[in-house]
């Protein structure tokens, strides 16, 4: 009896929980999508990133600004799995188990993670497309790898997700190649949002291309993370990026966060000196 | 009656070791790709330097030897294996599939059905059966590792894409007893249904590439396919001019410079054995 008393209450308690972060507004969220705690990196003697800690909000989109060389890069990959980080944890809420240090997961499942409820948009879309295969083979493959075997459906499902980034589904048997750099860029993108992930690491995923361009991609991204309730961590050089996209902004410079708050008041009221230099564009970033 | 000048199947008794390790491994891991230190063979790659290998490490004075190659006998690539061992191990030699102990084979698995007396050894060129779409061996060996084949079944999505259809039609993909990929060598998709369940013991070797793969008697290999476009075994809709078999896998043939044509059985024994009405 008192056994099931307890576990009762347990189960109680938790039920609670889900039904507040059922709640489409992350501020109403009870627990963060995402969970750093002083994650590190070296290479060699020298400091990639170091003493990383932040809380990622369902449905929020952190940027990451800094100039080149601070650190950006580094973090997104010890984030998303990419690189091994010396130290610290990085805690994913999990949809069967609730937070776990993916850090500590094993190969398996860190893979399935990554192309279930995670997406990474590579800043050059050759890093994160097939470009020897066919826009909707590109688009299918996370459909395929996570056991999907009715190609009708697969292709269906691509052409859905072409036409959401406003690619041609006339399109969907050419290849990559055959794409300017901002298709490349919105088909990079299609091929990582198509299971349905909650959590996006983008490294510059406007760099690279022309300023209209640009523009429409930004459109596009915003959308989407509006319409998906996508939460993102978003690295750029770009404040005009941030000022877009971001909810939050960390500001990094020699691996370090220096400043961390809400976008427009980093940008308007910046506190720490050189984010007063960087916003002022006295910095080269 | 064999030449003296060499061990029994040519190989040193060290290296037919070191080769026997490398399939008991792969057979008690069915699909994987097992590594071994090919040698130099008395012949040149593309020639089946792998199957020779294989054949060798594990042949016996009392075996009975068949060589086809694309289902014949007398192909030189065949004939030249076939007096390779009977120079260099003595062993008896024999066309028919049912007589045969063992079988070394290019791109067909015999019409018989095989036996659990029978051991089949095919010859690989390219064990992997994704090289095509990663060339990273680091990638494609974790891959393995984790059975992380969704590439392989894009790999087939681009197929149909395309032409509308699985247009693989030899070195057709299948999946062995429920976990690795593998590539059953460049036999028509026609075979694969002869790959599962089958009694005989099923060797694969790849000399160039130095892998050596497995299929113990009775594994179950299933053809990777899509629910809306399952796999078929298809071949020529003919039926065969000399033997008149209409169930054999068969060769187109040129019969002259106007354009005749005519299909026969591409498994010569097979096909001789029917015309005689004893197949
Ligand atoms: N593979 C590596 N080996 C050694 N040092 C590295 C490596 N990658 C990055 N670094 C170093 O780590 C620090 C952080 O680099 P990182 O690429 O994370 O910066 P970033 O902020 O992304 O820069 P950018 O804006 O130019 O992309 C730099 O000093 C860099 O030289
Ligand atoms: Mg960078």
């Amino acid at each position: 009896m008192s056994l099931l008393d307890a576990s009762g209450g347990g189960i109680c308690h938790k039920e609670e929980v889900h039904a507040s972060s059922s709640l489409p507004k992350h501020l109403d969220s009870d627990s963060p999508l995402l969970s750093v705690r002083s994650v590190a990196k070296r290479y060699g003697a020298r400091i990639g990133c170091k003493d990383i800690s932040f809380d990622l909000w369902p449905g929020e989109v952190l940027g990451v600004v800094g100039e080149s060389g601070s650190g950006k890069s580094t973090l997104l990959g010890c984030l998303s799995g990419q690189l091994r980080p010396d130290g610290g944890e990085v805690l994913f809420d999990t949809r069967d188990r609730g937070p776990v240090d993916t850090l500590r997961m094993s190969e398996p499942q860190r893979r399935h993670l990554a192309r279930t409820d995670w997406a990474f948009v590579h800043q050059n879309p050759r890093d994160g497309l097939r470009m020897g295969v066919s826009a909707g083979g590109n688009v299918g493959e996370r459909l395929m790898a996570t056991g999907a075997r009715h190609y009708g459906r697969i292709r269906e499902a691509a052409s859905d997700w072409l036409d959401r980034v406003e690619i041609d589904t006339g399109r969907i048997d050419d290849r990559p190649r055959q794409f300017s750099g901002g298709m490349q860029q919105r088909l990079q993108i299609a091929r990582n949002l198509v299971s349905g992930p909650r959590l996006a690491f983008m490294d510059e995923p406007t760099g690279g291309l022309d300023v209209s361009v640009q523009a429409r991609l930004l459109d596009l991204l915003r959308g989407l993370v509006r319409d998906m309730g996508l939460s993102a961590v978003l690295v750029t050089h770009d404040l005009a990026v941030v000022r877009l996209l971001a909810d939050r902004l960390i500001v990094m410079k020699d691996g370090r966060v220096v400043e961390t708050g809400l976008t427009d008041q980093v940008l308007d009221d910046p506190q720490h000196g050189y984010t007063q230099l960087l916003v002022s564009s006295v910095l080269q970033v | 009656m064999s030449d003296q000048a060499y061990n029994f199947a040519y190989l040193d008794e060290d290296t037919k070791r070191m080769i026997r390790r490398a399939i008991l491994k792969g057979i008690a891991v069915p699909g994987y790709q097992v590594p071994f230190a090919s040698r130099e063979m008395p012949m040149p790659y593309g020639w089946g330097t792998g199957g020779v290998q294989v054949t060798a490490a594990v042949m016996t004075p009392e075996d009975v030897l068949k060589v086809i190659d694309q289902g014949a006998d007398d192909t030189t690539n065949a004939v030249s294996i076939r007096k390779f061992f009977q120079r260099t191990a003595g062993v008896a030699t024999t066309e028919r599939t049912s007589e045969a102990t063992m079988i070394q084979t290019r791109h067909r698995i015999p019409e018989t059905p095989l036996t659990s007396d029978q051991i089949l050894v095919y010859q690989v060129p390219i064990p992997e059966p994704m090289r095509f779409l990663e060339p990273r061996e680091t990638e494609t060996r974790r891959i393995h590792a984790l059975a992380d084949y969704g590439l392989m079944q894009v790999r087939l999505y681009e197929d149909i894409a395309r032409h509308g259809e699985i247009a693989t039609s030899y070195a057709y993909p299948v999946e062995v007893a429920g976990r690795y990929v593998m590539d059953p060598s460049p036999i028509p998709k026609f075979d694969n249904p002869k790959l599962d369940d089958c009694p005989a013991i099923q060797l694969f070797g790849a000399g160039r590439e130095q892998r050596i793969y497995a299929l113990p008697p009775y594994t179950h290999v299933r053809s990777l396919d899509f629910e809306d476009h399952p796999f078929r075994a298809t071949k020529a809709d003919h039926a065969c001019a000399i033997c008149g078999s209409a169930s054999s896998y068969l060769d187109e043939v040129i019969t002259d410079d106007a354009g005749g044509r005519m299909f026969v059985c591409s498994d010569t024994d097979y096909c001789a054995q029917n015309a005689k009405g004893g197949a």
